[in-house]
């Protein structure tokens, strides 16, 4: 069995335990309720074979609310740990299980809680927005969500077999190298991400062709809606960087598994090139997850106006500067690490150029809200208060841009506060606004508004009360990553983070509870005209739920806003005739390719060979045995078509 | 002229392309599978990049210059891009369904692929019998790894190949099976691009 035995699972460590008996019951307790109310069929039915873009996109955002709740639970142990652990205290968190947490913090919250949430929302949209049927290769939209959904189990399954690397998000050689984390926790976070991060690309590649190939008849680019350009452009990044990682945890992984010397100290290896590398995917990558954000919030700001968005041109372009510029900038990730004056300026200029295109959007949107007919509804107040949260995390970025400014911030808390500033003022506003304004699309009622205020405002408060006391310790002198402190002066600066942790929490209390009580009087929610706030957008002229196949005859686009003309117009005319139409047939390609994903991730972690090989095989064959069959679609005839669409319009009057 | 409004007006010439409606399946296919096929050429970059930094990291080993054998890698080289040429013969042998010249351009096509492996394994056995293995040093261990990523590559590319012939076989030369075959034939003609660079950046820059 490998490295694998009974000393893998963390029986002498209280705290541990207690978090492996928790997921442990969390897994197989919902498997035991799905089996005991016979779910089962109905969930392999209509989920877990599902290769439907709006099911696809569900699942991602529901496999973003779970780990959003893991990655919290770290945060809010490592904020009750620091708020402790001054002076003569230690704290409750031994380093080696800080450092993990720390590690497992970041690589989930990116990888698994804002990534699945961005190309979740871009799935469930985008295709509804351009006006078709699905994406352009659904049974691979499928395998790519249970890819991204294998690398989230094997992350959790270090919680209960082995541990998880202790070496930060980004796992820098040497430190992970086999000489100074001999562990398997590295091994976890190396496949997990590998593994995700093929589907990762998948799905980029997919939304690519989909956005660039697929549109309504009419919808030339300058008719797509902004969040379908920032669909794109995020989707771009993703196909132009994310090999870039696949190759460097290429490099380590042979590194610690053949010995080979590319980030080793020994052998003429070169750290160096490990930061260039992995940075020149993960500046882009800031922008994968920000940019759909942007997208989110320009449908919000015009649809809660009531006006067309300011400056449309300028926001299409402003969105490709920055996808274009997002490539330059790697190196202000290290400006300390010894590039030269020369280099550092190059770099500290282009990323102080960024924040131009950004500006542009935030002016875009102010002049769409000025004069506008303003209806403060949940996903307008989270663009609002991402508009005004993201300008101070844009201008402490700029700060940071200047290279002398950053030998002082480097590593600092100061720098742990700039980017949740704009990751969770910027991607998680925008996921937040997204899944408010959508929801109702994609079941057919609204979310309970009073609980999404609170959950707004909990969030909002909660943001300042945690990070801005780190942006002044940062100032102060305390650098990221530490377990314990020695200076008592920067406790109350941690006792209030601490604060705003737990109002955060509150907030996520109220998300849930928004759910389940919207869940539960969703008869008296109920929408029935498939536009509940007047939107803009195609999607919002089809049902709510959309039908399998989304729109009965694609829509015929002939302007910017194409639904809002069309209602401006006198609504949508019935077509005159409805074709017969082909959709695919469920298939369940992905999920069993990514259950064999998982066994040989598992098995290459724990160097049991017999079986990896097992596993890998078992991969193959199974995508060899769906590429042999032809790909079954099923017909939905015309007659059914235009049934379906009468008694939409029976029930909506 | 009036705004069209049914779907056979959108097909009108005087539309632009890029507003005439959802492509047809095989643009589809293919454009997609360009996108793949540059997202490789990036992850190739980036080990092209390490190449680069890498390469006179020799840790006091062997260097190109003492391991390349140019005779070797230009039979190689041969092989492979010849193959390409069959492989394109192949897929316009199905397009006008002369299925007997698609076998033999395949036939072709595989051996051609299996003797460039077959010599790139060689290669390397002897280079690890000479103590060059991908351990030895950070040079030796970029090399390895870039020519033998491009390796797998045309095993896999060898695995494909007999599933196309073997579908190809069975259930003829269907819309979907060429499709597929249009792909295969993309990717097979992307490996040598590759080559062609790292023929020139490893060996004939690092035999000198």
């Amino acid at each position: 069995m490998g490295k694998l035995s009974w000393d893998a699972i963390p029986i002498h460590q209280p705290i541990p335990m207690a978090a492996s008996l928790f997921v442990t019951f969390a897994v197989f307790g919902t498997l035991g309720l799905v089996t005991w109310k016979r779910w089962w069929p109905y969930l392999w039915r209509e989920w877990l074979t599902s290769v439907d873009h709006k099911r696809i996109g569900v699942m991602y955002v529901l496999l973003a609310l779970v780990l959003l709740l893991r990655g919290f639970i770290d945060a809010i142990m490592m904020r009750s740990q620091l708020a402790i652990a001054a002076g003569g205290a230690a704290g409750y968190l031994p380093p080696e299980h800080y450092d993990q947490i720390f590690s497992a913090h970041g690589t989930i919250m990116i990888f698994f809680m804002a990534m699945p949430f961005m190309i979740g929302l871009m799935n469930f949209v985008v295709p509804l927005q351009l006006g078709v049927r699905d994406v352009a290769f659904p049974v691979l939209n499928a395998i790519s969500f249970w890819l991204t959904a294998s690398g989230a189990l094997l992350v959790n399954v270090s919680l209960v077999i082995g541990e998880f690397a202790r070496t930060g998000w980004l796992a820098y050689p040497p430190l992970s190298e086999l000489q100074f984390s001999p562990g398997v926790g590295v091994d976890y976070y190396l496949w997990a991400l590998q593994i995700s991060g093929i589907g990762t690309l998948l799905a980029g590649i997919n939304m690519v062709t989909t956005i660039l190939k697929l549109r309504a008849p009419g919808m030339s680019y300058m008719r797509m809606p902004v969040f379908c350009w920032t669909a794109l452009a995020s989707s771009m990044l993703i196909v132009a960087a994310f090999p870039i990682l696949t190759a460097t945890f290429g490099m380590l992984l042979l590194d610690r598994y053949v010995g080979m010397h590319f980030f080793t100290n020994g052998g003429g290896g070169n750290v160096m090139l490990y930061f260039n590398l992995i940075w020149a995917w993960g500046h882009p990558e800031v922008y994968i997850l920000i940019l759909p954000a942007f997208g989110i919030f320009s449908e919000v700001i015009a649809t809660f106006s009531g006006k067309a968005l300011f400056g449309y041109r300028s926001m299409v372009l402003a969105t490709l500067a920055i996808c274009v510029l997002s490539f330059m900038v790697w190196l202000h990730h290290f400006f300390t690490m010894g590039a030269g004056a020369n280099v550092n300026a190059f770099f500290g200029i282009m990323s102080m150029i960024i924040a131009v295109p950004t500006g542009v959007k935030l002016f875009n949107w102010l002049f769409t809200l000025f004069r506008g007919r303003i209806r403060y509804e949940v996903p307008l107040l989270w663009a609002i208060g991402f508009m005004v949260t993201f300008v101070i995390g844009g201008v402490t970025g700029v700060l940071m841009a200047v290279p002398p400014a950053d030998f002082v911030l480097h590593n600092s808390l100061f720098l742990v506060a700039h980017f949740h500033n704009v990751i969770i003022g910027g991607v998680l506003f925008g996921a937040m606004a997204g899944y408010n304004y959508w929801f109702p699309k994609a079941f057919g009622f609204t979310l309970d508004k009073r609980l999404g205020l609170i959950s707004f405002w909990c969030w909002l408060i909660g943001f300042y009360l945690a990070f801005i006391p780190l942006y002044l310790v940062g100032l102060l002198g305390m650098t990221r990553r530490m377990q314990h402190y020695a200076d008592l002066s920067w406790q109350p600066y941690m006792i209030v983070a601490e604060a705003g942790a737990v109002i955060i929490l509150c907030g996520i209390v109220a998300t849930i509870a928004q759910l389940v009580i919207s869940i539960r009087t969703r008869e008296r929610r109920r929408d029935r005209s498939g536009d509940p706030w007047n939107a803009r957008t195609l999607e919002w002229s089809t049902a709510s739920p959309p039908p399998g196949y989304n729109f009965a005859v694609l829509p015929q686009v002939k302007s910017l806003d194409a639904f809002w003309s069309m209602k401006q117009q006198g609504g949508i005319a019935l077509p005159q005739r409805y074709d017969s139409i082909e959709i695919p047939k469920n298939s369940a390609n992905g999920f069993v390719t990514a259950f064999f994903a998982v066994v040989t991730g598992f098995a290459l972690i724990w160097h049991i060979w017999w079986m990896a090989i097992l596993g890998l095989l078992c991969a193959a064959l199974t995508l060899f045995a769906f590429g042999w069959i032809k790909r079954v679609e099923h017909e939905v005839s015309g007659a059914q078509l235009a049934e379906a669409d009468r008694s939409r319009l029976r029930g909506s009057t | 002229m009036n705004a069209p409004s049914t779907a056979a007006d959108f097909a009108e010439p005087s539309i632009p392309l890029s507003a005439r409606g959802p492509a047809p399946v095989r643009i589809v296919v293919a454009y997609g599978f360009w996108i793949f096929l540059l997202s490789d050429i990036i992850m190739f970059s980036a080990l092209f990049a390490s190449y680069a930094v890498l390469s006179g990291q020799t840790a006091g080993g062997p260097s190109g210059h003492d391991l390349f054998e140019l005779r070797h890698v230009g039979i190689e080289t041969l092989c492979l891009l010849f193959s390409s040429y069959t492989c394109g013969l192949g897929v316009l042998a199905v397009e006008r369904r002369r299925m007997k010249g698609f076998y033999v351009a395949f036939a072709l096509t595989f051996v051609l692929g299996a003797t460039f492996l077959g010599l790139e394994v060689s290669e390397f056995a002897r280079m690890i019998g000479q103590g060059a293995g991908p351990s030895r040093s950070a040079f030796l261990s970029a090399f390895f790894s870039l020519v033998g990523l491009h390796g797998v590559h045309v095993s896999i590319g060898l695995l494909w190949m007999c599933f196309m012939t073997g579908q190809i076989t069975v259930r003829g030369p269907l819309d979907f099976v060429r499709r597929r075959l249009l792909c295969f034939s993309l990717f097979w003609h992307a490996l040598d691009i590759i080559w062609v660079a790292l023929l020139t950046m490893v060996y004939l820059m690092g035999a000198r």
